[in-house]
């Protein structure tokens, strides 16, 4: 079932066009990767489905209904959950408050405050420790846990790896498995496509605001995607359907 | 001696409520709001026509005033320094000054020129002290706006700590665009910020009113009290404005005995040597100046 559809969807940066006429299905359950190079805007396109930029063309339908005028504060109580590049957390609370604040707003279900703790157990010792005193992978796991006590139907993952070591980098990719034991579903934008390749049901690779290749991951083969990853051989125009 | 020191520190309360509701508007919506000292005394011209209407003390009046206002800062947050913050923090500061002359002039054409006072309708309190002893009296009144001063800023700290809004609103002070990728409504949070700040300004005026005289404008004075003892204790804890209003006090009070201009030269001296520390340890833009690094919500 189609959970999240996309039409056509342009974000601008001003005069620059990031994202160019994009069509993107996500399935209710699946994980799907988004992957390109810095600047494919991936970033542009997660910030457009989560409300926090605004499309300047196209539309957005979640579970039927057209959200692409609601702000992102309505987007979250509809089910979607960023967790933005850079984490964002509120670097003067802490932990505990940093998910308290989202729990107190987010919808009902699975997650709570203490399953997030039961789940990243490293942050049990750090739950009264302000954001910004935290490492990288605790900042990390706070974010995901800030966004999952909000109980989204779909979570978006936007680099959560970046400036993370491989072992932390495990760490943070442990929840996946969760995820997909509560149904939800993951949009996922990595660069390591190793990881990718691992996790990811789909993938899409997008080169300068478009997408390039799309398809089953089983289906598509690393060089296939490098190949449209760096825009080598694999024209614009000819996706791999799913 | 001992007496200047009380008189200095309960002076130092009064300045802490006037400073109260600038220093949290702008630790939660980075707005210098230069009508501060114009929207107090809209507060105190409220509670005297209330207790020259009904003949009830300004104390029941607030219970009309303190909602009055926090709906005139939800108009105000609206109408004014949302719209205006859009085109960056200068524009917001205009217009809260364009906002505070229109406001003394709108005051000056309805009640004209006479000084006022709410101490006629609040009995002894106006007057009376206690006797401490040696030869020490302290005034009711200023006793009374000091622990006002505390209970208010202890009352906004335990908000922010503890409360789901005081969460919200040190998340939208931290990170607008987070704090909606989570899921909170960042105008509605400000709204709220807005109608709090409002409340401590329908406080500070209650306190003009009762503590001494005003006129359509004595905004402008309070403004500059406000202003320094914010910047003379800092953003960085809700404490801080009882701490600069104190410090600020107490130049006041030890300045006047030195000399007759002393009381406001006192307080200048040590606002500007406040100033200069903070120019000498930071970069040198406005907002370090005041040390507005918004952690008083933080």
């Amino acid at each position: 079932m189609t959970q999240l559809e996309i039409r056509n969807l342009e974000v601008c940066h001003g005069l620059l066009k990031a994202v160019r006429g994009v069509d993107l299905d996500v399935n209710a359950g699946e994980v799907l990767a988004i992957v390109g190079a810095n600047g494919a805007g991936k970033t542009t396109l997660m910030r457009a489905i989560a409300g926090s930029h605004r499309a300047s063309k196209g539309s957005i339908h979640f579970n039927g209904q057209d959200i692409g005028a609601l702000p992102a504060h309505q987007r979250v109580k509809r089910g979607l959950s960023l967790v933005p590049e850079g984490r964002r957390l509120f670097p003067k609370m802490t932990v505990q408050e940093n998910l308290a604040v989202s729990a107190q707003i987010g919808r009902s279900g699975n997650w709570s405050i203490d399953s997030i703790f039961e789940v990243f157990e490293n942050l049990v010792k750090r739950r009264h420790a302000k954001a910004e005193t935290l490492s990288g992978g605790e900042q990390q796991a706070t974010a995901i846990g800030r966004a999952l006590v909000a109980n989204p139907e779909i979570i978006l993952l936007d680099e959560v790896s970046l400036g993370l070591s491989p072992a932390i980098v495990d760490r943070v990719y442990s929840i996946l498995p969760k995820l997909r034991a509560t149904a939800t579903t993951v949009v996922l934008v990595e660069q390591d496509l190793g990881r990718v390749l691992k996790v990811s049901d789909r993938i899409i690779c997008m080169l300068e605001g478009q997408v390039v290749l799309q398809g089953p991951t089983a289906e598509l083969t690393r060089e296939q995607i490098v190949e449209a990853y760096f825009g080598l051989k694999t024209s614009r125009k000819e996706k791999v359907q799913p | 001696m001992m007496g200047l020191l009380v008189q200095g520190v309960l002076l130092g309360g009064y300045y802490a409520i006037l400073a109260a509701g600038l220093a949290f508007l702008y630790s939660v919506m980075g707005i210098i709001n230069l009508a501060h000292g114009a929207l107090a005394v809209v507060a105190a011209y409220m509670l005297l026509l209330f207790s020259q209407m009904t003949g009830m003390s300004p104390f029941v009046g607030l219970l009309l005033v303190l909602p009055a206002m926090a709906v005139i800062g939800v108009i105000v947050e609206r109408g004014i320094f949302e719209p205006s913050s859009r085109g960056g923090p200068l524009l917001a500061v205009l217009a809260t000054f364009g906002m505070s002359v229109v406001i003394d002039n709108l005051l000056f054409q309805q009640f004209g020129a006479n000084t006022q006072s709410l101490a006629n309708f609040i009995g002894d309190l106006s007057w009376d002290s206690w006797d401490l002893g040696g030869g020490l009296y302290v005034g009711k009144i200023s006793v009374y706006t000091f622990l006002t001063a505390v209970f208010v800023l202890g009352g906004l700290q335990l908000l922010l700590t503890f409360t789901p809004v005081g969460r919200a609103i040190r998340a939208t002070a931290q990170d607008s665009d987070t704090a909606g990728l989570i899921g909170l409504d960042a105008r509605r949070i400000r709204m709220i910020s807005s109608a709090i700040a409002f409340i401590t300004i329908g406080i500070a005026g209650a306190a003009l009113g009762m503590r001494s005289s005003f006129s359509p404008y004595a905004g402008g004075a309070l403004l500059l009290f406000a202003f320094q003892a914010t910047v003379i204790g800092g953003t960085a804890t809700i404490w801080g404005t009882l701490i600069g209003g104190i410090i600020l006090g107490l130049a006041q009070t030890l300045g006047a005995q030195i000399a007759p201009q002393g009381f406001l030269i006192g307080g200048n001296l040590v606002f500007f040597a406040v100033l200069f520390i903070r120019l000498l340890r930071g970069d040198m833009n406005w907002r370090s100046v005041l040390r507005l690094n918004r952690k008083a919500t933080q």
